[in-house]
């Protein structure tokens, strides 16, 4: 039994991934999109910023955080794969086959993070275009990174997906969700000198948390480093950062298997 | 184990206010087709949905191949194939590896894995295509390609949910010659819903369901003699003194249709011959008909199987009917 939801949890993950493998217009606008607001914001804004804090430039700032927002776009798909798959049929196909839907949820979860985390890696071999410097140590923490927070997110998204029937209203919920989400986790901008009512939805936007601990990976996290997120007048560590995320995606993955498992 | 592969027993579904199913009760033995018929509605999807694990009921009971469908969920799954009317296939990907993500979640052991998504592609001739995208499959080849992987973890119940809807009668031909092979070889139990009477008519026992009850169940055969006689339909050059002839002479009630006349006898065969032969007026056409599963849908719902849809309603007025005598045509 244990090994057959394995293999379930197997299957479903290597069929994310070989979609996303076997589609090339997917794989080519995960990659332009995330560009597409990197060299056209930011040079745009550079000259009129100029240099930030620590000494970096306004792309060099906002690369890490584009990196964060690949991801993040990576890993809604699984909701909105879930409801094309319901739309087109498939999960029917799913539903009715002898593995237990927590182990569907989970393959689904892992699939999309392992895609999202593939497109978080197609920017990062970009570096060198935007004279970041990588080092090994910096890749190998990234991953795991990135997975955590693709994980994360795309459990909220099939949380999503196995409540909303319809995808005209899926599709509604997402953009509501997503855009927020995006512009106010630190992509664009430092979280730090916001006006109220902004600080406070950064502060409870989980994304933030991974945002910043992508970027204080790549770019250091300085005691008075400008990017960093004050919880309560506490400055987040990186690991308190991850905490968060971890937590964070712990209870929507229980929740995303709980009412993925539910659904008639 | 019981010697009936399905029992249900008194299942119940209901939707708020809505009873889709109201306690319902047949068994279905191994290697039957049973059919399912009813209107739109009638609670055959719902049926068909607590059977496959995917809705659970408000009350009763149904066991598959010895097994719980609410309380051991994997194991009649395991036991079972679907082909649904409408597709499940994943359409980016190709069909080699629809069936081999079939194969991975049915547990398929690996070493046979290869070999039976090509015996199953062959039987339904899509080998040829198995590297191509399903999207770029006809309807009809997508049917092909579900039934072949409804059938890849050799399913001792095979549910077959409008298999053939929309399909050119060919395809509809094709189809019927894989499963009529594959019950008689392997022995698989094929439960089917149709809105096609000659389908119904491959049945080796029949259900039909309205408003979520089970107003009859028996052999295509027995249900049609229970609506009764053969039926004769003619055209004469005095309908009205022709009725009263039949009236008086066969005791029978005769019923004007157009131009036409139509009255029941037993044994149509047998009356026609010496009825021309005696029948004072002059005939100008005569048909004779024997009931058709139509005719016992009819009787025991008061509806037409096919209240819907153009494509079905064009389909319906160019199928021939069954058993019609041969004779000048009307």
């Amino acid at each position: 039994m244990m090994m057959n939801n394995l293999l379930g949890v197997y299957t479903i993950w290597y069929r994310d991934v070989l979609r996303f493998w076997q589609d090339k217009t997917r794989m080519l606008s995960a990659i332009l999109f995330p560009l597409f607001f990197l060299f056209i914001f930011g040079s745009g804004l550079r000259g009129s910023i100029g240099m930030m804090g620590g000494g970096v430039d306004f792309i060099q700032f906002m690369y890490p955080g584009i990196i964060g927002m690949s991801v993040l776009m990576g890993s809604f798909m699984s909701g909105v794969s879930i409801v094309w798959d319901r739309e087109f049929g498939f999960l029917k196909e799913v539903l009715v086959a002898p593995i237990s839907r927590i182990s569907v949820a989970l393959g689904r979860t892992l699939g999309a993070a392992t895609v999202a985390t593939i497109q978080g890696v197609m920017i990062l071999v970009l570096a060198p275009v935007v004279k970041v410097s990588l080092t090994v140590w910096m890749v190998l923490a990234l991953l795991p990174l990135m997975f955590l927070l693709s994980a994360s997110m795309g459990s909220l998204g099939i949380l999503l997906a196995s409540r909303i029937k319809s995808t005209e209203a899926f599709q509604a919920i997402m953009q509501m969700l997503m855009f927020p989400m995006m512009f106010l986790s630190g992509v664009f901008f430092p979280v730090n000198d916001l006006p109220a009512w902004m600080s406070f939805i950064v502060k409870i936007n989980p994304a933030s948390y991974g945002v910043a601990t992508i970027r204080a990976v790549m770019m250091g996290n300085p005691p008075e480093n400008p990017f960093t997120i004050y919880l309560f007048g506490h400055a987040m560590s990186i690991w308190e950062n991850i905490i968060i995320m971890a937590v964070f995606g712990f209870i929507m993955s229980i929740l995303a298997m709980w009412s993925f498992g539910r659904q008639e | 184990m019981s010697e009936y592969i399905i029992q249900v027993d008194n299942l119940v579904k209901k939707y708020g206010q809505l009873v889709a199913v109201d306690h319902i009760s047949f068994n279905v033995s191994p290697g039957e087709i049973f059919g399912f018929l009813g209107p739109n509605g009638a609670g055959k999807t719902t049926t068909i949905n607590i059977l496959c694990t995917l809705a659970r009921p408000t009350s009763g009971k149904a066991i598959l191949n010895g097994f719980d469908v609410v309380h051991q969920q994997n194991q009649v799954r395991h036991s079972i194939g679907l082909v649904f009317q409408d597709s499940s296939l994943d359409d980016r990907l190709t069909a080699l590896y629809n069936m081999r993500f079939h194969a991975m979640v049915y547990n398929v052991p690996a070493s046979v894995r290869e070999e039976r998504i090509e015996q199953v592609l062959k039987m339904v001739d899509l080998w040829d295509r198995r590297k191509k995208v399903v999207r770029t499959f006809s309807g009809g080849m997508k049917r092909r390609l579900e039934l072949a992987r409804g059938l890849l973890h050799y399913p001792k119940v095979l549910f077959l949910d409008e298999p053939t809807l929309g399909l050119d009668p060919q395809t509809r031909n094709h189809i019927w010659e894989y499963v009529l092979q594959l019950q008689k070889r392997e022995g698989t139990t094929v439960f089917l819903t149709t809105h096609y009477m000659d389908e119904a008519e491959k049945a080796t026992r029949i259900a039909i369901i309205d408003h979520g009850k089970l107003v009859a169940i028996d052999t295509p055969a027995n249900l049609k003699r229970m609506v009764g006689k053969d039926i004769v339909t003619l055209r004469t050059d005095d309908n009205a003194r022709a009725a009263d002839e039949i009236r008086s002479r066969y005791r029978t009630e005769v019923r004007p249709e157009g131009d036409q006349l139509t009255f029941t006898v037993a044994n149509g065969e047998e009356f026609l011959p010496p009825f021309i032969k005696d029948f004072s007026i002059k005939i100008a056409s005569i048909s004779l008909r024997h009931p058709t599963l139509e005719d016992v849908f009819l009787k025991l719902t008061g509806r037409e199987i096919r209240d819907h849809g153009i494509g079905d309603s064009f389909i319906a007025q160019f199928r021939p009917r069954g058993g019609r005598m041969p004779g000048p045509p009307h």
